[in-house]
């Protein structure tokens, strides 16, 4: 502690699990967002991903509510929010399009997306896994060409809700800390656009990280189109990304509001590892560079070609380097809106803790359970197609 | 109308009517009586127990020193500042007894000097003002004016009447030392009022035989001090300088 | 709408605010419907309360009162008995990271550099300044919830656990609350904290219980200066009223709009 806090500002309230939350919802729609660049803007390369986007933005959907649930005083009243929603509340409505979100977007995409195969899977299987696809099929077994070609445009037409949905997704978040007028480092009308770009850029970085990974494991060859292609969305995501958090930066330092002492001693002090080493240098600066010289992002083939191994290389260091930074974005903004008191005469400190219902071993563990969700959707709804079928490019 | 559409309409339906379904079974009875919450939440604030009774409630039994204090310079600080809370009192006068501080500890909290504090608001100097000596000693709390020391004596004798308010023998008027006739007033030089001449008249108070009470330092004027008169060594005015 | 209509005796000034506060109400209701409150109405998802209906359940003339505070800097002494009354009176664990009021110090020097302290709300006291002699100014100043006209701990509050009462005292409904802590990060004033026992967000009630009862709350009961007077803001012969007419009444972070019933007469410009 250094310099006044209100007495009540001892506790930091909000701590590494609502750290992880915006991660983890941004991935989700970042995912999203990237299986929806296949469906509706017609961007084939990056086709080998767009199942695997779908359930990946699944599964850390489902897995998104729960470092909140774990952080609520009263996680029994949770159900609270859907009964009697404030409608003043940011955070109210945003169970809501969380809702929205799960049950009307992705739910209902990868249904439709996956009907066809579930039907098939179904009459090939035997025993449970014939009746447990069938109950995913919802009973609704109609092969026909029609029926096909009815999945096929209700899929679009949902990726064309769910876009706006996504950004919805995580605009909404960003407009729970952007919205707390009492916080100067969170109220911003940036927060909910700089949210949501460095959603996609997350969502993007670990699909590619994802792609990469799952297909080393099932000895098939990358496809360098795809990664490419991601690569490439990867930079530009950042590109807008970077500029709009450091327009924040610059729009705050050059009004200099009364909040500017307390903020710059905070990030001088409390935020240098997380705010300039992490996340503008190793999580935005390094991959930034990296992805400019490398990928088609400036110039078709890159600045320095490069052979493919080390290309996949840089690419994959450079979407894990993303994912810390965006990490440390998250890190940033959710405490370090609390390290400053709001009398903006001190700075407080916050201490994590390593086992507990707010600790480090259950983040961990909660960044783990998506993985774990993941690896079963996977081996429920393979998101390939037969063995067979793959052709590299 | 494709086969996907009644079967997807049929589950959201069973979503939707599960919602409204909890809604009504969960939602309590007042929610939304008054505004956007449960109405019943303020019965069970207002529930909450009294700990203070309020002045108003100590009059009613206390009457003449509530009177008294209405008039005096704490007139503002009510009954229960420094006697604590006392709602339990005014439920069972006779087994829960409200706390009356007789130590010095209580009155430096208000009036210790600080400078943060107001302009003008009564501080003392802790260290010198009456050191050890309880503050109920010479200040009644319910009408806190000090003694005060007749203008007809401080009017010349400022100085020593301000040593003499905190020392402890403020309470002591000047004429107990000193017999003044009317003339010091008109002609002081010439008539000068008297002042004790023998030891014995500090062991009035001082000797070990004599009945005044415990805080008064009591000595053997047999051994204490021999051969020197008393205010050789002490200032009657300001007796604990030595 | 439980905010509470404006004083009658404002100035032209406050007029104008009122005008932009209704303009501003009325986005609010517009952006509501925009955002889908309509379908959730829809759904029987929130209820409106019917017309009139605020009106006759408060039938208890609680409707006519708006309660709030008025606070003399000049007169506060840091005593803190305000505090300990309070953390008394209404169960407040004695930690000293709980408050509902508290005392803070300010400590102006000569060069204008700022030091402001409040050791466990001020209830130790306050210890001896270092070189205290070389002051500009120094004074205290009590804290507690501003009880907003404009409350953001009530705006932000998902399930409506806290809320205004027909009489303008913002509450807690401790066996609502989910314990989300999204009120007390929305409370410029820090004045909300975390209940360690209950696991519910907890603050100032005005000492609700007292003042249904015609009490004052406990910190205005024990203030020994009567830095602290509780009234209402419409009512004339009240001694808020008294208070709000001969001094020049500030309230803290105005910029904010949260409209506090806070009222700090002879407050320095360096208290936030």
């Amino acid at each position: 502690m250094q310099g006044f806090i209100y007495p009540n500002e001892f506790e930091l309230h909000w701590g590494l699990l609502v750290v992880l939350y915006p991660y983890i919802t941004g991935l989700v729609a970042g995912a999203f967002i990237l299986a929806s660049l296949e469906r509706v803007f017609n961007v084939k390369e990056v086709q080998p991903t767009y199942r695997l986007a779908l359930l990946t933005a699944l599964a850390f959907l489902l897995v998104a509510p729960l470092p909140l649930l774990a952080h609520l005083g009263h996680p029994e009243r949770s159900y609270e929010i859907f009964l009697t929603p404030n409608r003043q509340s940011a955070m109210a409505m945003f169970g809501f399009v969380y809702a929205w979100y799960l049950a009307v977007v992705l739910l209902l995409e990868i249904w439709f997306d996956y009907r066809q195969d579930m039907v098939l899977w179904a009459r090939q299987s035997t025993g449970l896994k014939k009746w447990v696809y069938y109950a995913l099929a919802l009973g609704s077994t109609d092969l026909s060409e029609k029926a096909l070609k009815f999945d096929d445009s209700a899929g679009r037409w949902i990726t064309v809700i769910g876009i706006p949905s996504a950004f919805l997704l995580h605009g909404y978040v960003g407009f729970i800390f952007g919205s707390i007028k009492a916080n100067p480092w969170w109220s911003s009308v940036l927060m909910p656009v700089v949210f949501l770009f460095s959603a996609m850029v997350s969502g993007i970085a670990l699909v590619l990280v994802l792609y990469m990974i799952t297909t080393m494991f099932r000895w098939r060859r990358i496809d360098m189109a795809c990664l490419d292609k991601l690569a490439q969305f990867l930079f530009y995501a950042m590109v807008v990304d970077f500029s709009l958090e450091m327009l924040d930066f610059i729009h705050r330092l050059y009004e200099s509001e009364e909040s500017i002492e307390i903020l710059g001693q905070m990030i001088e002090s409390r935020l240098f590892i997380s705010l300039i080493v992490l996340q503008i240098f190793m999580g935005s600066v390094v991959p930034l560079v990296a992805l400019g010289l490398v990928s088609p992002g400036l110039r078709k083939g890159g600045f320095v070609r490069v052979p493919p191994e080390l290309k996949q290389f840089v690419y994959f260091t450079a979407a894990v380097l993303v994912q810390i930074g965006i990490f440390s974005i998250r890190w940033n903004v959710v405490i370090g809106g609390q390290l400053f008191s709001k009398s903006l005469r001190g700075l407080t400190v916050y201490k994590v803790e390593l086992l507990g219902l707010e600790g480090l071993a259950m983040t961990i563990g909660l960044l783990a359970l998506p993985f774990v969700i993941l690896w079963v959707l996977v081996k429920l709804l393979p998101p390939w197609q037969s063995d067979e079928e793959v052709a590299p490019a | 109308m494709p086969q996907q559409v009644p079967r997807l309409i049929a589950v959201f339906v069973v979503a939707l009517a599960a919602l409204i379904g909890a809604r009504m079974a969960l939602v309590p009875d007042t929610f939304g009586d008054l505004g956007h919450y449960r109405a019943a939440a303020v019965d069970s604030i207002t529930a909450h127990p009294k700990k203070y009774a309020g002045h108003a409630e100590c009059s009613l039994c206390h009457g003449p020193i509530a009177e008294q204090r209405l008039t005096s310079n704490h007139r503002t600080v009510t009954c229960e500042v420094c006697h604590g809370p006392a709602a339990q009192h005014t439920t069972a006068p006779m087994d829960i007894k409200p706390t009356a501080p007789r130590e010095r500890g209580l009155c430096p909290l208000c009036h210790s000097y600080n400078p943060s504090r107001p302009t003008g608001f009564p501080q003392i100097d802790e260290v010198a003002h009456n050191p050890l000596t309880p503050c109920i000693t010479c200040h009644d709390p319910h009408a806190p004016e000090p003694p005060e020391v007749p203008e007809e004596c401080s009017a010349c004798h400022g100085q020593i009447a301000r040593q003499k308010a905190v020392s402890h023998h403020t309470n002591l008027q000047c004429t107990v030392c000193h017999e003044a006739r009317e003339e010091h007033k008109v002609n002081p030089r010439a008539n000068r009022p008297s002042k004790p001449v023998q030891r014995s008249f500090c062991g009035v108070c001082h000797a070990q035989d004599d009945l005044s009470g415990e805080r008064i330092p009591q000595i053997d004027l047999r051994s204490h001090g021999e051969p020197y008169m008393c205010w050789q060594c002490h200032y009657p005015h300001r007796p604990e300088s030595g | 709408m439980t905010v509470p209509e404006q004083p009658e005796t404002v100035t032209e000034g406050e007029r104008a605010t009122d005008g932009a506060v209704d303009r501003r109400q009325f986005l609010t209701e517009a952006l509501n419907v925009a955002a889908g409150a309509a379908p959730l109405v829809i759904l029987g998802v929130v209820r409106i309360p019917a017309a009139g209906a605020q009106e006759a359940a408060g039938a208890v003339d609680q409707d006519e009162h708006n309660y709030a505070m008025g606070i003399d800097v000049n007169k506060c002494i840091g005593c803190a008995r305000c505090v300990v009354a309070c953390k008394t009176e209404n169960d407040v664990p004695d930690d000293p990271e709980f408050f509902n009021t508290w005392i803070e110090r300010y400590v102006i020097r000569p060069n204008g550099e700022v030091e402001v302290d409040s050791p466990n709300g001020g209830i130790d006291g306050f210890p001896p300044l270092d070189e205290e002699t070389d002051l500009r100014r120094s004074f205290f100043v009590p804290k507690l919830c501003n009880h907003c006209a404009s409350p953001p701990c009530v705006q932000v509050c998902p399930v409506g656990a806290t809320f205004t009462t027909v009489d303008g005292v913002v509450l807690v409904d401790d066996e609502y609350c989910i314990g989300c802590r999204y009120c007390i990060q929305a409370c410029p004033y820090g004045a909300r904290w975390m209940h360690p026992e209950k696991h519910v967000a907890a603050k100032c009630t005005f000492c609700y219980h007292r003042v249904v009862d015609g009490l004052v709350p406990a910190c205005v009961e024990v203030c020994p200066t009567g830095a602290r007077i509780f009234g209402e803001v419409e009512r004339l012969a009240t001694p808020l009223a008294r208070f709000m007419r001969f001094n020049d009444v500030q309230v803290l972070k105005p910029h904010l709009n949260t409209r506090p019933k806070a009222y700090y007469a002879n407050l320095d410009g360096e208290v936030r």
